[in-house]
């Protein structure tokens, strides 16, 4: 599969000077067309500034950032980079700019300039797939966090793009609306074959990637499938970020001679494997 | 025998309807804090907990029925509202957006100095807080804008803290924060429990974090009172609150699934240590 | 509370009026302000008067949100009243042996006088009731292009319009919200002179700045990042389009001025 998004040895300062702390350092990073990536980090740790390159919000300091074969660079080309890749935010409070909520989900092509009835098309078609149709007319402060959130990701749909980014966009919402967003998420990427680049904190929702990152200090310290990446029990805590309360716990019980496999992440899954070790023992 | 420190007796709050700013109500609620206790509040949002704990401290008046604070109605005497709120200290979601002060040491005093203390008792209890909260007194001179993000709701935590209430409540005190900053929170709030023998009450959405720091779980379900016991007795129930859309704790539910697949464990199990204890227990009684 | 506040919300209903192109229900509205102001004595002014009432019943808004909207501007009319009550002194005294010094003139002044707010209140009222928010800035917008010759941002100045309309009600949570965790740490809001009370104001404008400029600055992040770049180029979803029924109430308002006019030259003036 080709590259869709490629950082080739990214450098990112916000101020130009060179004393100011380097955000991100020499950072490779290739995303696959399709993929579902998650990055993980605790905050500050340039996480965020991924999303932002990956537009063109923010260029980079020193190497290259191609989107789809185009240089993030190339400013005849922003707004053709800022269609193919949408960015949902944290806030859901802050991302959207309209009073109706199918109002909202039109701004994006609005911009592009699409067609009045082709709009009307998509909206009508992208609130259906995050189920907010119901809500078209409504006014978004009195949507909750979740359906807010869902209604961002519409106004993203709408514009057509082929990636999205999730920057920490379950990060303000209760465990209903962060599995609201998620199982929308995972539709996008399994049934519309969107790209996804999820950034987030919680590794229970990285649990759903194909592939997971991990960030620390404006650098890449772990890449691999979420089974590889969750086994790292004590680099992960020292860099400040959770473990799957089932890998910890197998791995505890490995330490004790218990034998189990190493790359257990989900409860259910443990439950099996410990039985599984408890019959063979009789 | 303790003492309750706050009752409510038959508590309704009903909200305007249709309005913008719609606030959960409140059933019939009776329930009673004892003293030194640390109460988890679980619940759906919109499931009426925030309503429930401003009531506590007066923020809302009930629509009917009675808040008592050591046995007295909160509300008998309107004017002295005021008071109850230096006893009952109410830290909201989000708290770093109430910082306002130039410095973090002005900001914290805010509540010391409604309370009407000398400059010298103010001053003890802002260098008191800031180091229950984990931050050194070199931070007292900073502007609380240029903190981190962490940082800022601790100072705005410490700003409640220096009110030295008799029972602290906190709302979603580790909303959107990263692992880290969520340990450093919990963390703080179980010292600062067992360091002034407050109490406690704190509101969140992780059964997690809950299950490890709280005594007694209090949980609201559609405006009423759904639980409210201790942690064991409350997570036996696994089954309705899962039917509230309530998850138990990973670790519970590891237990439990082993009990129905037949195998003899406990089942109130909620930190990684106990449940490792009970599994080898396990594995060294199947062996035999 | 402040969520209470109804100026400038909608009443969502399905009736000629709401259907109405929000253009033309931009101009019909100035159109019937000016005639207000031209009108000279009760007659014309009664004509104005069914002229409002008759567009409210056909808008299917209940007369007792209009009552709503009046609620606030109750002082304004009651300082108006007892001002003209008080100073005119032509006419007629009403109680020649008394000190009380009012005219028949001065009452019928501030009769006249309270009439035209109300009726002016509840024709923007009306306007406001039956059209959503973003078409009646899309429709400023339209009305006001031909400003870009003088190249205005016309499209600029409705975008932030929109904008403003957007977080009126998430601003006023905030307020709430800030407000509370204040009182919480035992801010004193209700008492005091009023340098204190102004004073009592930091804790909470300070914050809600903060807050608001933050905001502004994620939103204006989330706009580049939905590709927004002003006007230029850009398309709506929603077009307005004037059809044959758009012109059945201008007719109306012909009529009804030129019945203004006519009562205005035919019958005494009061002002």
């Amino acid at each position: 599969m080709e590259n869709y998004i490629d950082f080739q040895n990214v450098s990112f300062t916000y101020q130009s000077d060179n004393q100011s702390p380097k955000v991100l350092k020499d950072f490779n990073l290739q995303v696959k067309k399709g993929e579902f990536l998650a990055i993980l980090g605790h905050n500050g740790c340039g996480k965020s500034t991924v999303a932002k390159l990956c537009n063109a919000i923010e260029l980079p300091t020193n190497g290259k950032i191609y989107v789809d074969g185009i240089d993030t660079c190339d400013e005849d080309k922003l707004y053709d980079i800022r269609q193919r890749v949408g960015v949902v935010l944290q806030n859901p409070d802050n991302q959207i700019v309209a009073t109706i909520v199918e109002d909202d989900v039109a701004f994006g092509p609005e911009n592009l300039g699409v067609e009045p009835s082709e709009i009307r098309r998509r909206v009508d078609e992208a609130l259906k797939c995050v189920s907010m149709y119901d809500f078209r007319f409504f006014e978004p402060h009195k949507l909750s966090g979740g359906q807010k959130q869902r209604v961002a990701i519409a106004g993203i749909i709408a514009m057509k793009p082929e990636c999205i980014v999730f920057d920490e966009s379950t990060a303000m919402l209760d465990p209903r609306g962060r599995a609201e967003v998620m199982s929308e998420v995972l539709k996008l990427n399994k049934e519309l074959g969107i790209t996804v680049i999820f950034i987030t904190h919680y590794m229970d929702e990285a649990v759903n990637a194909d592939r997971v990152v991990v960030m620390d200090e404006g650098k890449i310290i772990l890449n691999g499938t979420p089974k590889e990446v969750f086994v790292n029990i004590e680099l992960l805590k020292k860099v400040g970020l959770d473990v799957p309360e089932a890998t910890e716990l197998s791995q505890m019980l490995i330490n004790e001679g218990i034998e189990l496999p190493e790359d257990i992440l989900e409860i259910e899954e443990l439950t099996n494997k410990l039985i599984e070790a408890l019959e063979d023992k009789n | 025998m303790s003492v309750a420190i706050l009752e409510t007796k038959d508590l309704n709050h009903a909200y305007s309807k249709g309005t913008a700013h719609e606030i959960a109500a409140i059933e019939n609620i009776n329930l009673s804090i004892e003293e030194g206790e640390l109460v988890g509040i679980i619940g759906h949002t919109g499931s009426g907990k925030s309503t429930l704990i401003q009531h506590f401290n007066g923020i809302l008046k009930p629509s009917s029925g009675t808040v008592l604070l050591d046995g007295e109605d909160i509300w008998k005497d309107k004017t002295k509202i005021r008071n109850v709120r230096f006893k009952v200290g109410l830290c909201f979601q989000y708290p770093e957006y109430q910082l306002f002060e130039e410095t973090v040491y002005k900001d914290i005093a805010f509540g010391p100095k409604n309370m009407g203390l000398s400059a010298e008792e103010i001053d003890k209890k802002v260098r008191q807080v800031i180091s229950f909260v984990g931050l050194s007194e070199d931070y007292l001179e900073k502007s609380p804008f240029d903190l981190s993000g962490g940082e800022k709701r601790r100072v705005a935590i410490a700003g409640v803290m220096a009110m030295e209430p008799r029972v602290l409540i906190l709302d979603e005190p580790c909303a959107g924060l990263d692992p880290k900053g969520r340990n450093t929170i919990l963390q703080l709030v179980t010292d600062y429990q067992k360091k002034t023998g407050s109490t406690v009450v704190v509101i969140s959405h992780s059964m997690e974090d809950i299950s490890k720091i709280a005594s007694k779980i209090l949980v609201m379900n559609k405006s009423r009172l759904a639980y409210y016991d201790s942690v064991d007795n409350v997570f036996s129930n696994a089954a309705e609150l899962k039917e509230m859309g309530l998850n138990i704790p990973s670790i519970t539910q590891l237990f439990l699934n082993l009990r129905n697949r037949g195998y003899d464990v406990k089942t109130n199990i909620y930190t990684l240590e106990e449940a490792k204890k009970e599994l080898l227990r396990l594995f060294s009684k199947e062996e035999k | 509370m402040l969520s209470d506040i109804t100026i400038g919300q909608y009443y969502k209903a399905d009736s000629f009026v709401h259907r109405l192109d929000p253009r033309i229900k931009i101009i019909l509205t100035i159109w019937f302000i000016v005639i207000i102001f031209l009108c000279k004595n009760f007659l014309s002014l009664a004509l104005m008067l069914s002229l409002v009432v008759f567009s409210i019943l056909a808008s299917k808004v209940p007369f007792k949100t209009f009552f709503k909207s009046l609620k606030p501007i109750i002082p304004v009319i009651l300082f108006t009243t007892i001002l003209n009550i008080f100073y005119i002194k032509d006419g007629n005294l009403l109680f020649p042996d008394t000190f009380i010094k009012i005219t028949d003139l001065g009452l019928a002044t501030a009769f006249f006088m309270s009439v035209r707010i109300i009726t002016l209140i509840m024709c923007s009222s009306l306007l406001t009731y039956t059209t959503v928010p973003t078409m009646l800035t899309d429709a400023i917008e339209k009305l006001l292009s031909p400003l870009k010759v003088f190249h205005i941002e016309v499209h600029t100045f409705a975008m932030m319009m929109t904008l403003a309309l957007r977080f009126i009600p998430t601003l006023i949570e905030e307020i709430e919200r800030i407000t509370n965790a204040q009182k919480a740490r035992g801010a004193d809001l209700e008492n005091g002179k009023l340098m204190q009370r102004v004073k009592a104001m930091i804790p909470i404008l300070i914050p809600l700045f903060v807050s608001a400029f933050m905001r502004a600055s994620e939103l204006a992040f989330a706009m580049s990042c939905r590709c927004y770049r002003g006007g230029n180029g850009r398309t709506k979803m929603k077009q307005m389009k004037l059809s044959l029924k758009d012109i059945v109430p201008l007719l109306i308002f012909a009529v009804f001025t030129v019945g203004v006019v006519l009562v205005n030259k035919y019958f005494n003036p009061i002002i």
